[in-house]
């Protein structure tokens, strides 16, 4: 029984682990070579060219770089906007308390949806803007809820001896309260980051500008463009330096999508030991809340 | 009257006292209104007919009644995208509901510490990948070239010939539902494992000197301790029943020769509301679609409330 356990769990991890080892490994194989089958736990033909090629595609290049743009003001901003909000949230003599807390709430059972959500965008010059990535996501009423109740939970003497020592509520909040809640920012910060830096489908559908698309987006595309054989030139996904280096058959469409999802999750493996244990936090505070 | 003045003077006063604060709570309630709210309303477009011109201006729109909501049930597609939504979410409950259970209670009898945190942080990794990269990866193993699932099959013999599964009808919900299973089993697991940290270890070994075997003690001890938080989990995911998917089969059901099997409702409402701009109708399926979760929410609260452990 118990051997059994383990067999499984062996297995398991294995069935977690080898997709992306694969993944690195085609990505590290000859294009061609790989078209002929076999390679699966080692590279065959060792060759960096696919990462070459993702790194000298201008346009994949300008995709990570909307990506990481997009992460950093995304995350930084929608923290700062929800910690502010959720400090305020968090005084009881706030007038008005009762109906904001119910006017949030509210939200998060019921919303207008996918094409109601498009219109607003829409009507509001939202379409092919940076901004799109930014503003819609910069209160989350979810993480507000979490950092309110962190807040008050903080010891109130801290905050009585700082305002007796002439802080206004916004030096209380800047230099006390923030620093304090250096552990679930971070485990929040994290969640937010993450969900900026993976999401694809917003810029899919308010975004028709290249230079404005994110690198997920691209490969989706990319992906869409190989699954269907057709030149990824017709969805202008890569330059067409890449589409020479594609057609000289150097690499397959199926090495330079290895070769991005590598460069694309690499961030999120390289973080991922250091931040495990706030991710884990991070889903216990998110269900002790209720 | 001069009571009033009187009070309405304070409460302006009071809000000037506290300005500093009510400085920082208006941004976001100005945020969310419009981002939360004002789609809400949009949701009026549903019982309209959606005029591109005068669409700003809502109420400019005609009423229509129900007339979306008939076309849609009178759509040929119907059929079709109903049983797709409810075989898919039921998929995906009977089988990735009990999942993350099952590996929490495997992961509480190994005993080997670091085994234990190693197989955790394994398994929770797919968690963190976005559908389009995990999407790559299961064209990748399935593809025919250098796919490593025909591979395996054709070094056992299973298969002479690579098969092209991502092309084939009868293979598509189990591909949906293993990804999903293998993306969010080791996350899912935490909040289960958690539970079982809670469990009081006196019951354990007053069990154990009853002679009870680690199996026993699971499916006596285990199992009925950890089942309130089962049951909210439960009736959470009764809640989103309808919600078949998305992101997952928008990216694994890019040929359309599947759309037979992978049209839900959720991508019905992008294609046929968005791609097509069918906006008024494409609102009306999506309404449609949050009724029938509400009911079916109530209906599971109900059905957990007799067993004494419900969300509201």
């Amino acid at each position: 029984m118990v051997v059994a356990i383990y067999v499984f769990l062996i297995l398991l991890s294995f069935s977690a682990l080898y997709p992306f080892w694969n993944t690195l490994v085609v990505s590290l194989n000859q294009g061609l070579d790989t078209a002929k089958g076999g390679v699966a736990f080692w590279p065959r033909a060792f060759t960096w060219s696919n990462y070459a090629t993702v790194f000298n595609d201008d346009k994949l290049l300008n995709a990570f770089m909307i990506t990481i743009l997009r992460t950093v003001i995304g995350t930084v901003s929608a923290i700062f906007m929800t910690t502010m909000l959720a400090y305020g949230m968090s005084k009881s003599y706030l007038i008005g308390r009762k109906f904001f807390t119910i006017f949030f709430i509210v939200t998060m059972y019921f919303g207008g949806g996918l094409i109601p959500t498009f219109l607003l965008i829409k009507s509001l010059g939202l379409m092919n803007n940076f901004l799109v990535f930014i503003i819609p996501g910069l209160i989350s009423v979810w993480n507000m809820i979490i950092f309110r109740t962190f807040f008050k939970s903080l010891p109130v003497g801290l905050e009585e001896s700082a305002q007796i020592d002439g802080c206004s509520n916004w030096g209380v909040f800047l230099k006390i309260v923030l620093p304090l809640s250096g552990p679930v920012i971070a485990t929040l910060g994290l969640f937010t980051a993450i969900a900026h830096w993976n999401d694809w489908f917003a810029p899919t559908i308010y975004i028709t500008n290249q230079d404005l698309m994110p690198v997920q987006t691209v490969l989706r595309r990319l992906l869409n463009a190989n699954l269907f054989n057709e030149a990824s030139a017709s969805s202008g996904t890569v330059n067409s330096q890449t589409l020479e280096a594609m057609s000289q058959k150097s690499l397959t469409a199926k090495s330079l999508i290895s070769a991005t999802v590598m460069v694309v999750s690499l961030p999120i493996i390289a973080v991922y030991p250091f931040v495990q244990k706030y991710f884990v936090k991070g889903v216990m505070v998110g269900s002790l809340k209720e | 009257m001069s009571q009033a003045t009187a009070n309405q003077k304070s409460l302006w006063q009071r809000l000037w006292k506290q300005i500093d604060i009510q400085i920082m709570v208006w941004p976001g309630v100005i945020l969310i209104f419009i981002f939360a709210y004002i789609p809400m309303y949009g949701v009026l477009t549903g019982f309209m007919d959606y005029n591109i011109f005068t669409g700003a201006r809502i109420f400019e729109n005609k009423w229509v009644g129900l007339k979306h909501f008939q076309d849609f049930f009178n759509a040929p597609q119907f059929g079709t995208i109903m049983r797709n939504t409810i075989m898919i979410s039921l998929l995906k409950l009977i089988i990735g509901f009990p999942a993350p259970i099952i590996l929490a209670l495997m992961l509480n009898e190994v005993r080997h510490r670091i085994f234990k945190r190693v197989v955790q942080s394994i398994t929770y990794l797919p968690y963190f990948m976005s559908w389009v990269i995990i999407g790559s990866i299961v064209m990748s193993l399935l593809s025919t070239e250098n796919g490593s699932v025909n591979m395996l099959l054709k070094g056992i013999g299973a298969i002479d010939e690579s098969i092209n599964f991502l092309s084939m009808k009868e293979y598509f919900w189990g591909i949906l539902v293993s990804a999903n299973v293998w993306k969010d089993i080791g996350f899912n697991s935490i909040i289960f494992m958690a539970a079982i940290a809670g469990v009081n270890p006196s019951l354990y070994e007053a069990a154990e000197i009853d002679g009870a075997s680690r199996f026993k003690q699971m499916y006596l001890i285990t199992i009925p301790t950890i089942m309130p938080i089962i049951i909210i989990f439960m009736i959470l995911a009764m809640g989103s029943l309808l919600n078949a998917g998305f992101e997952d089969i928008l990216i694994l059901a890019q040929n359309p020769s599947l759309r037979p099997v992978s049209d839900v409702i959720d991508t019905y409402v992008y294609r046929a509301g968005l791609q097509n701009q069918r906006y008024a109708y494409g609102v009306a399926v999506g309404l449609f679609r949050a009724v029938i979760s509400v009911m079916l929410l109530t209906m599971a609260n109900y059905l957990a409330r007799k067993t004494g452990n419900s969300l509201w």
